[in-house]
């Protein structure tokens, strides 16, 4: 029995040519498939949201799998950074919308299968309408306001909601499904402070890591689909690739959950940024005075950096040795708040990092510690490399 | 107390493992007050991240033992 109803009901009357049954060989031989496991997967109907480091590999898998209908979501196109991890896009591909990049691939690995591409972001207004002719979501997105947008989705329609994320060596699988387990809020009922968490681009990420996570969703989709083994509903997978161990944790329906506990407030989907807090509005709430790449490069050719202003680059050492901006003085965002006491608040500090982001939470943390003439370089290193250095390279 | 750091918690606290010097019980928020003394750069985790001893996760009533093995497991994002 499949874990989905409705595949139950249609699975039957699923038909297979001859090259089709040649495909899928080594599935039909084994008793946990057979040929009814593989007319489920035919008939079943999945969405992947992202086609990122998780969405590759989960589309790679589902298109081989045979599952018969694909929902394929990403309002972006492909950049030359993703191709490190993100191996269903090709360097050919760079600069093409992600969504046409990921179906090029699919169709190369299986031409049988249906797909159906929506080159959007999922968004509050238009989740509902994305996922409701599906039976399972899988969640391959990168930030946290989608994230409980998904999983709020997903509880309001009663579907199973595939989870998988990623940071640097580590990543977290689930199956998020409300009506038989617990959900996303359950486990982290509160977001984190914005800009606490990096993302990918800011905190970086080895490039196997969501190749190992991705397969394990892909893993959970097909067992969900064909009804075999234990699936991963209230189980929280942790993996941990430098010290190769997997750790398993028990989640717990929480009865205060407000989604999906005994008391619901939440019925219907919010504004995602608003509660996570990066809403355009909350962001300004504490103004951080910048400045921009070309008022560096003004300082340095006049001498005032290093002479009256200070220019701290709040990276890690290792990003430090790729590329730095000249006469600057390293101390990195994890030391800040044990260094911080080096800095003189008299002098005039200018603070940059790779995109403007960390150094952003250092001048936060500068200005509650009371100092006042601190600066954040907008756009960061970045900028620098774009707008004033074209020989500094990127990363 | 053995504490184990997951994700962004070992990045800010700048090591995976670390032995919390207790003889006694500590309640959650004790646990959090005595690990943000050592690692400052932890504070911005503590409204977020869960606490799980060996397979399962603290609710914030439950008290944690001197023996017990904590992990703390901020959530993450990247996809
Ligand atoms: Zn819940």
């Amino acid at each position: 029995m499949s874990f989905i109803p409705r595949i139950n009901k249609v699975y039957p009357d699923i038909a297979f040519t001859n090259d089709e049954i040649r495909r899928y060989g080594r599935h039909l031989i084994m008793p946990e498939v057979t040929l009814e496991g593989q007319q489920k997967l035919k008939a079943a109907r999945v969405i992947v949201i992202g086609t990122g480091g998780l969405g590759a590999p989960i589309l790679a898998y589902l298109a081989a799998a045979g599952v018969g209908h694909i929902g394929v979501v990403d309002f972006d196109t492909v950049d030359i950074s993703n191709l490190h991890r993100q191996i269903i896009h090709k360097t050919g591909n760079v600069g093409k919308p992600k969504t046409q990049s990921a179906v090029e691939m699919m169709k190369d690995i299986n031409p049988t299968i249906e797909i159906k591409t929506y080159d959007t972001s999922f968004r509050s207004d238009n989740a509902f309408e994305l996922i409701k002719d599906y039976d399972i979501v899988i969640d391959g997105t990168d930030n946290f306001p989608t994230r409980y947008l998904v999983n709020d989705a997903c509880a309001l329609l009663d579907k199973p909601n595939v989870y998988g994320s990623i940071f640097r060596f580590e990543g977290q699988a689930t199956v998020f499904w409300a009506s038989r387990g617990p959900c996303y809020r359950c486990l982290y009922p509160e977001p984190p402070e914005p800009g606490t968490v990096p993302s990918c681009a800011e905190g970086g990420v080895l490039g196997v890591l969501p190749g190992v996570v991705g397969t394990i969703q892909a893993t959970e989709a097909v067992k969900l689909i064909i009804g075999q083994g234990d699936p991963l509903i209230g189980r929280l997978l942790l993996f941990d690739a430098l010290k190769m161990k997997f750790k398993e944790l028990k989640l717990r329906k929480d009865p205060k959950c407000p989604l999906c506990g005994t008391n619901k407030t939440i019925t219907e989907l919010i504004d995602y940024d608003q509660f996570c807090g990066v809403s355009p509005a909350q962001q300004k709430a504490v103004f951080i005075e910048e400045v921009e790449v070309e008022d560096v490069e003004a300082a340095l050719d006049a001498g005032r950096i290093p002479s009256e202003i200070d220019l701290l680059d709040i990276r890690e050492p290792f990003e430090a040795k790729i590329a730095q901006i000249p006469n600057s003085r390293l101390i990195s965002l994890a030391e800040f708040s044990k260094r911080m006491h080096e800095l003189d608040s008299a002098r005039e500090i200018w603070l940059y990092c790779k995109d403007g982001a960390r150094s952003g939470k250092a001048w936060k943390l500068l200005h509650d510690a009371g100092f006042r003439k601190i600066k954040n370089v907008a756009g960061g290193i970045d900028a620098w490399s774009e707008e004033i250095d074209p020989n500094t390279p990127r990363y | 107390m053995k504490v184990v750091f997951f994700a962004q918690s070992r990045q800010l606290a700048g090591c995976a493992e670390f032995d919390l010097p207790t003889d006694r019980d500590l309640t959650g928020p004790d646990f959090w007050a005595r690990l943000i003394e050592i690692f400052p750069g932890l504070a911005p985790l503590q409204k977020t991240a869960r606490l799980a001893r060996h397979e399962t996760y603290l609710d914030a009533d439950e008290t944690i033992h001197p023996h017990d093995e904590v992990a703390i497991i901020p959530p993450v994002s990247g996809g």
